[in-house]
């Protein structure tokens, strides 16, 4: 396995309406990583999250993660070591009920039956959601939503987990959560949000992105205490470092 | 519009879920075929989305009642005709459970009436050939009008059909028709400028939609719809006749079925059915067949022996109301004494 | 109803439906094909059966009792069902006049008794189908169609269906809701605003039906849908339907309710 894990090189990518989503992208993260991608609205962090696992593919450049290039034969092998977390659940759990759905990724990997539920068990475990694996997706409130979300991604055991915006619409007690049960992972992460405290308090290493470039990359405490680099990404300085400030 | 159990009879019930099943089972083997792994999803959301959508109701103009959406025509103009017709068969499954629309057996009829004519006769056959490019708003306006409509018409008439075949209602014929088609005029031209307005606003916001959702699914060659049609109509034929002399010859399959199995003639104390189908006309000048009014005909016709109790004037209409009474005192009773035990239960 | 009466409608039953009463215990394939059984048999009564039918009421009390259902929740979903067997059916009083009976000196027409009888039959296959739902989870009854040979594509999107109602159904209400606030009557209810509205849930849905397909291709989706739901027939189903079949033959074939009201009768002579 090669130490670097995921890597972009000059990554060019437009919509089929003309807009220019990723303008020459380039970045590595290495294994064991976590890693947060920040920008302001429209500055291709779904784009770039949307690529690593193969929905799209870059118009030119080349993307590796692990020993695979990214094209549409790999792509079912990248998928097996990248597990994406949707904004939003609802999108994401569309089994009937939450075993079920925690099970659709192992039981279509062709791992055995056994083997499935108990790495489905141990995956609700994980996030402390076995009590709720008979209910339906529409019964769960939206912080257990996002938790089971999650146990369905890990499920796959995957090498790197990809989230996007992972504690929108939760409340605060349940956003807590999810931070710890993010620090607690031994995955590779990458997370995309403008929730940047829970970027602050999860991840070493963020990546700001502008007009589809790497306009800065660096440990997470230097980054986003920048205020002026902040504020000219339509961003503003984390809450708690606005506390330090003052 | 939807048919209700309670005015089918078993034969024709059967016969369109036949029907209805037969379509389905066609309609899932070419979209096997041709199906691009996308369209499951898609087609389960849009489905939810036409159930979504027929619970907004809008005011109709110049008469202040309000319509809803029928959806057939919008899904057959987005999905194809296969793939639109199993999902209104959801829809309308969905909401016979949880709305009880009509009920279940008449559910067949239901998916019959409203997917299979604007699915596999309207689209192909009156949409597809006079929407022409289908770039121009006006036209899709006209096409859909026209469309709606006469899917609606055919739906109705449908329902007039099913419902005289079936024998429970007493409206003849032409009563029927001029009671139902009328009304469905008017829904047909509502629906017709609702899946125009949508399928115009689509096209003129997001037509890549409509591009690539006719390009993955194609309606395949005439030749083969026309196959469907002949094929299906020899199969409805068949089971229809088949059923309907199975009605008519033996009056109640159910009796008839026990019968064979007994060797009994009658089970005691059992009467005469009414024939669904061809006896129904018959029926309708009898009266009470199973309270033994017309006993003499009745005798005499079938050359049965008179039944076990007396005709009305003696103790068949008083006993029965006494024992309806009774039995109805005693369901109750029962319902009351397991509800006040579970109460009990819950409450330990 | 309003929308939001139809949205919190649909949402009960669908919490009923996931209770674990013995009703909702059993094999949601025995109660499908029991309910399927019991609608030909009800439906098979001729159209002047009235006593016949009484017995039959049986089945939704047990039903309701045993599942825990709400009796009036039950009764007022079946008289606020599309009223079209009524309209269709109140016809036959008025077009079928002959009298056959005369009842506390109040003459009965025969169209009154098939009047009648259509409205039993109406009450009893409406709430069967109602009872099947609250007593089984949708996903069950989908599943035990797909046992009982429905074709998988058919199973897997209705399926999707259900899960993706109740997410359509709040994302209508919101637009319903900011479409009513702003309405001040009906100005803004007419068709016009309604295709617009529409026409902006269909946009969103495609969108939706987009982001949910590529959630099932990062989860490994190949054009199957895998399922681990292993169902088997336990005693209790095998019960369950025997007694129900024995019960259905009888109350078809033997007239309960006339013999009950004879020997009341008898006893009273």
């Amino acid at each position: 396995m090669s130490h670097h894990i995921v890597e972009f090189q000059d990554v060019h990518f437009s919509y089929p309406d003309g807009t220019i989503a990723l303008n020459g992208l380039s970045f590595k993260i290495f294994h064991g990583e976590s890693v947060g991608i920040v920008g302001a609205n429209g500055a291709g962090k779904s784009t770039l999250l949307m690529h690593m696992n193969g929905y799209l593919h870059p118009a030119s450049g080349r993307i590796h993660v692990g020993d695979f290039q990214l094209d549409s034969r790999t792509c079912q092998e990248i998928r097996k070591k990248v597990g994406l977390v949707f904004q939003n659940p609802d999108d994401q759990l569309f089994m009937p009920t939450v075993y079920e759905d925690v099970a659709f990724g192992p039981l279509n990997l062709g791992v055995s039956p056994e083997l499935v539920k108990e790495s489905v068990d141990q995956a609700l475990a994980t996030v402390g959601c076995t009590a709720l694996k008979d209910k339906p997706p529409h019964h769960l409130s939206s912080g257990q939503k996002s938790a089971v979300a999650i146990a369905a991604v890990i499920a796959m055991h995957p090498d790197i987990l990809v989230m996007d915006e992972p504690a929108s619409n939760l409340d605060p007690k349940s956003r807590r959560k999810l931070i710890n049960l993010l620090k607690c992972f031994e995955h590779t992460k990458i997370i995309a949000s403008h929730d940047l405290d829970l970027i602050l308090d999860v991840c070493r290493r963020c990546i700001l992105i502008r007009e589809g470039r790497v306009a800065a990359d660096g440990p997470t405490k230097e980054l986003l205490s920048d205020k002026a680099l902040l504020e000219e990404n339509n961003l503003e300085l984390p809450l708690s470092m606005q506390k330090c400030g003052a | 519009m939807h048919m209700a159990d309670a005015l089918l009879s078993p034969a024709v019930g059967a016969t369109f879920w036949a029907g209805t099943i037969a379509v389905s089972g066609y309609a899932s083997k070419k979209l096997k075929e041709q199906i691009d792994d996308k369209l499951i999803p898609l087609m389960g959301v849009l489905g939810a989305f036409i159930f979504a959508a027929q619970m907004i109701n809008f005011t109709i103009p110049g008469t202040g009642s309000s319509g809803h959406l029928g959806g057939g025509m919008i899904l057959a103009i987005i999905l194809g005709p296969y793939a639109a017709f199993l999902v209104m068969a959801s829809v309308l499954t969905v909401q016979a459970l949880f709305f009880a629309d009509g009920g279940l057996l008449a559910l067949g009829c239901n998916i019959w009436n409203l997917g299979f004519y604007p699915c596999f006769l309207v689209y192909p056959l009156i949409y597809k050939p006079l929407v022409g490019g289908g770039k121009n708003p006006g036209r899709i306006l006209v096409v859909s009008l026209l469309s709606a409509v006469v899917a609606l018409q055919l739906g109705a008439f449908s329902v007039v059909i099913a419902t005289l075949l079936s024998g429970k209602s007493e409206l003849p014929f032409g009563a029927f028709v001029l009671l139902m088609q009328p009304i469905h005029l008017a829904i047909g031209i509502v629906e017709g400028f609702v899946t125009a307005g949508v399928i115009n606003y689509v096209r003129s916001t997001r037509s890549e939609i409509l591009e690539s959702s006719a390009a993955t699914i194609s309606l395949g060659p005439a030749v083969s719809l026309k196959k469907v049609l002949i094929t299906f109509a020899v199969l409805a034929a068949i089971t229809g006749g088949a059923l309907s002399w199975f009605a008519s010859t033996h009056p109640d399959g159910l009796e008839w079925s026990i019968e064979r199995v007994t060797g009994k003639d009658e089970l005691p104390g059992q009467e005469q059915g009414i024939a669904p189908l061809l006896k129904g006309i018959q029926e309708k000048t009898a009266f009470l067949p199973d309270y033994g009014f017309k006993q003499a005909g009745k005798a005499s016709k079938k050359g049965e022996p008179p039944p076990a109790w007396p005709g009305i004037e003696g103790g068949t209409s008083a006993s029965g109301i006494i024992g309806a009474v009774i039995v109805l005192g005693m369901i109750v009773l029962i319902g009351m004494g397991i509800r006040a035990v579970r109460r009990r239960q819950n409450e330990q | 109803m309003t929308f939001d009466e139809k949205y919190f409608d649909v949402g009960r039953l669908d919490r009923l439906s996931y209770q674990s009463t013995c009703v909702h215990q059993l094999d949601p394939r025995a109660k499908v094909v029991a309910t399927v059984l019991f609608l030909f048999t009800v439906i098979s009564f001729p159209k002047y059966e009235v006593g016949g039918l009484i017995p039959f009421f049986l089945f939704p009390v047990l039903l309701m009792t045993m599942g825990e259902i709400p009796f009036l929740f039950v009764v007022k979903k079946v008289l606020f069902v599309s009223p079209f067997a009524i309209f269709i059916g109140i016809f036959n009083p008025l077009l079928d006049t002959g009298t056959v009976a005369v009842i506390a000196g109040m003459p009965i027409s025969a169209g009154w008794i098939s009047f009648v009888s259509i409205i039993l039959k109406f009450s009893l296959t409406i709430s069967a189908a109602i009872l099947l739902v609250a007593t089984t989870s949708f996903p069950g009854v989908c599943h035990a169609l797909r046992q009982l040979g429905f074709p998988s594509l058919f199973t897997s999107q209705l399926l999707f269906l259900y899960r993706y109602l109740f997410v359509l159904m709040e994302e209508a209400m919101r637009i319903i809701r900011a479409r009513d606030m702003r309405a001040f009557g009906t100005r803004g209810t007419g068709i016009k605003v309604f295709v617009r509205l529409i026409g902006i849930l269909f946009l969103r849905t495609v969108d939706r039906a987009e982001r949910v397909y590529y959630a099932m291709l990062s989860r490994g989706f190949q054009g199957d849908m895998p399922s681990l739901r292993k169902s088997r027939i336990a005693m209790t189903d095998m019960a369950f339907m025997a007694t129900m079949i024995t019960f259905l033959v009888v109350f078809r074939f033997f007239p309960v309710t006339e013999e009950v009201g004879r020997f009341t009768q008898e006893l009273f002579r």
